[in-house]
């Protein structure tokens, strides 16, 4: 009885891995046939979208707090730590999730440190009493 | 992904640029800082409820480490060092985005961009791109950052066939990001990253130490455009948008520190401009005398003004008299005299620099004017002082073709009724250009360090 068991469960094991294998095959051939392609130009029409709301933002932005302004864009580059996440994210251990860690430690450091600081610089800014 | 997880990124995005937004008053500027940080929580948050994030412990770990770390170097820094803080931190950027790259190339499956050896094209190409971008901002910030920290020398480092080097890495790193894109191998991966990373300190090793301020934007630039790239290589708007913001704020801010010097970008980035030799070979010998003050005099002279600007530079923050020179004003106001500060647009050595070490000598910031806002006011003002600056007051920018700073706004102290200038010795700036000002009969130089003559003016004051 517990020969068929296990047998069972070897068998259910590698009808797993044969379906995981065929939508990871499925989903590549769905990026190769196009549906990677099509994101590029949505990315593309994004960015340049992105572009000019920054072109018109940082105008906006005083020059006094241009040093903040650094701190804060420094910050949020950071956001970066979304690919780190997503890397480190699977269980089992191989070298593409110890690099994802070491960039989350890294965007952390940048993370904590950006916003830290240009809470320091903005709380110094006084107006006259 | 979820329409739920793309919905929360858009609300990260609009916080974001919400958050920048919040800079364009100092009222508003905490609660813009604020909504930044929300928007990365959300950001955080969303990507960690995704079904293929499910290492939390290793992942927290990490996240605890570097945050440790992120705050206590934050908490610390002192103002002055501000610079080489934020070029260190562009650097973490950078190297982040080379692991990414490297991890999303070693398992693509994460990333749903196909499988180990036959990732799609596309991806391949913002893959490499992002790398490449990485990398040289990973180099080109540890450079700056070495040389606003003193570990390497502010002079530029210029020899021969340099820029032809520079060009042929470029194309060269062209040509692996095309053979990686048809190969996927594994050796030109790591080709391009070291590429890479040659062509970012062979790009800023010739930048002397007062170019800085556009090298650190430029920096701040690249570190948003390799997100952006990374951002192509996971199809997440969230990063390009982020990347976007990041980049343009980075390359506007450039602009303006190239505007304020009168300089092309490209003359920035050729580089070989200022530092020692250039001031030495250039500051031409003047046998005119130039007329020295004490500061009982300036002390006494001010007391009796009624409106005064003070204009500082890098020089006093070097000194670190930005305290003192704060009593001083506090002082003067005390005896009745309209004090304000006037910055010019490359004071100090990053964007808005001076800004902040007078706010953190607690200067009220309506107190401190931009060039354009106060620059008229010299002719109705009785007293000029002029602290660690000299280059961005010397007339010579307005009349002298031939001089290397010519057509560079400066602030038009020559026409205040008394110019004080605080300076060490005769030497000329960095430009390597003589000031014409000091020898102008309404000036009256105070040598001496920065925070002494400050500090001799504060008791000539009450006494």
């Amino acid at each position: 009885m517990s020969e068929i068991s296990n047998q069972l469960e070897s068998l259910s094991y590698k009808a797993q891995q044969i379906a995981n294998e065929a939508s990871q095959l499925a989903s590549s051939v769905a990026e190769t046939s196009g549906g990677h392609s099509d994101f590029i130009i949505f990315g593309i029409t994004v960015l340049v979208l992105a572009c000019f709301v920054g072109y018109y933002v940082v105008w906006s932005v005083t020059p006094a707090l241009h040093s903040p302004l650094m701190g804060v864009t420094n910050a949020i580059s950071s956001v970066i730590i979304v690919g780190a996440l997503l890397a480190a994210g699977p269980v089992d251990s191989n070298i593409s999730k110890y690099f994802g860690l070491v960039a989350v430690t890294l965007a952390a450091v940048n993370i904590f440190g950006g916003f830290v600081v240009t809470n320091r610089m903005l709380s110094m800014f006084k107006k006259k009493q | 992904m979820s329409t739920l997880t793309t919905a929360a990124y858009l609300v990260s995005s609009v916080l974001f640029i919400l958050s920048l937004r919040g800079l364009s008053h100092p009222s508003t500027a905490r609660r813009g800082n604020f909504l930044g940080i929300l928007g990365m929580t959300i950001a955080i948050v969303t990507t960690l409820s995704n079904p293929g994030v499910l290492s939390y412990k290793e992942i927290g770990i990490a996240f605890l480490i570097g945050g440790l770390i992120g705050t206590s170097i934050a908490v610390k820094i002192q103002m002055t060092a501000l610079p080489q803080l934020v070029a260190a931190f562009h650097s973490l950027v950078g190297l982040a985005a080379v692991f990414v790259a490297a991890s999303a190339y070693y398992n693509p499956s994460a990333f749903n961009i196909g499988t180990v050896g036959s990732i799609p094209m596309g991806s391949l190409i913002e893959m490499s791109i992002g790398t490449a971008i990485g990398a040289v901002t990973f180099t080109g910030s540890i450079i700056a950052f070495g040389k606003l920290q003193g570990f390497v020398s502010g002079n530029p480092l210029v020899f021969k066939g340099q820029h032809f080097i520079n060009l042929l890495l470029g194309l060269g790193i062209i040509a692996l990001i095309v053979k990686f894109c048809i190969d996927q191998n594994q050796e030109l991966f790591w080709l391009i990253v070291f590429a890479s990373f040659v062509i970012g300190v062979l790009l800023i090793v010739p930048i002397g130490g007062a170019d800085m301020p556009v090298i650190v934007s430029m920096l701040n630039s690249y570190s948003g455009w390799a997100a952006a790239g990374i951002g192509f290589t996971l199809s997440n708007n969230l990063l390009i948008i982020t990347g976007a913001l990041v980049g343009s704020s980075g390359a506007i801010l450039s602009y303006i520190m190239c505007k304020g010097m009168n300089r092309s970008f490209l003359n920035v980035l050729l580089g070989g401009f200022g530092g020692e030799q250039a001031a030495s070979a250039g500051g031409v010998k003047d046998d005119r005398q130039a007329k020295q003050g004490n500061a009982a005099d300036a002390a006494f002279m001010m007391k009796n003004s009624k409106t005064i600007i003070i204009v500082p530079g890098y020089g006093m923050a070097v000194a670190q008299a930005q305290h003192a020179l704060r009593e001083m004003g506090d002082l003067l106001k005390a005896a009745g005299a309209e004090v304000r500060y006037a910055i010019h647009p490359v004071a100090g050595r990053m964007p808005g620099h001076m800004n902040v070490l007078l706010a953190e000598a607690n200067v009220p910031y309506d107190e401190v004017l931009e060039l354009d806002e106060i620059n008229r006011d010299f002719s109705e003002t009785d007293v000029a002082f002029v602290i660690g600056a000299n280059d961005v007051t010397n007339p010579a920018a307005k009349t002298d073709k031939t001089s290397a700073i010519y057509g560079m706004p400066i602030l038009d102290v020559e026409n205040a009724g008394q110019v004080f200038f605080v300076k060490r010795g005769m030497a000329s700036g960095y430009a390597g250009v003589q000031n014409e000002l000091f020898f102008r009969d309404n000036t009256l130089m105070l040598f001496g360090d920065a925070k002494k003559v400050c500090e001799d003016i504060i008791k000539g004051l009450e006494n």
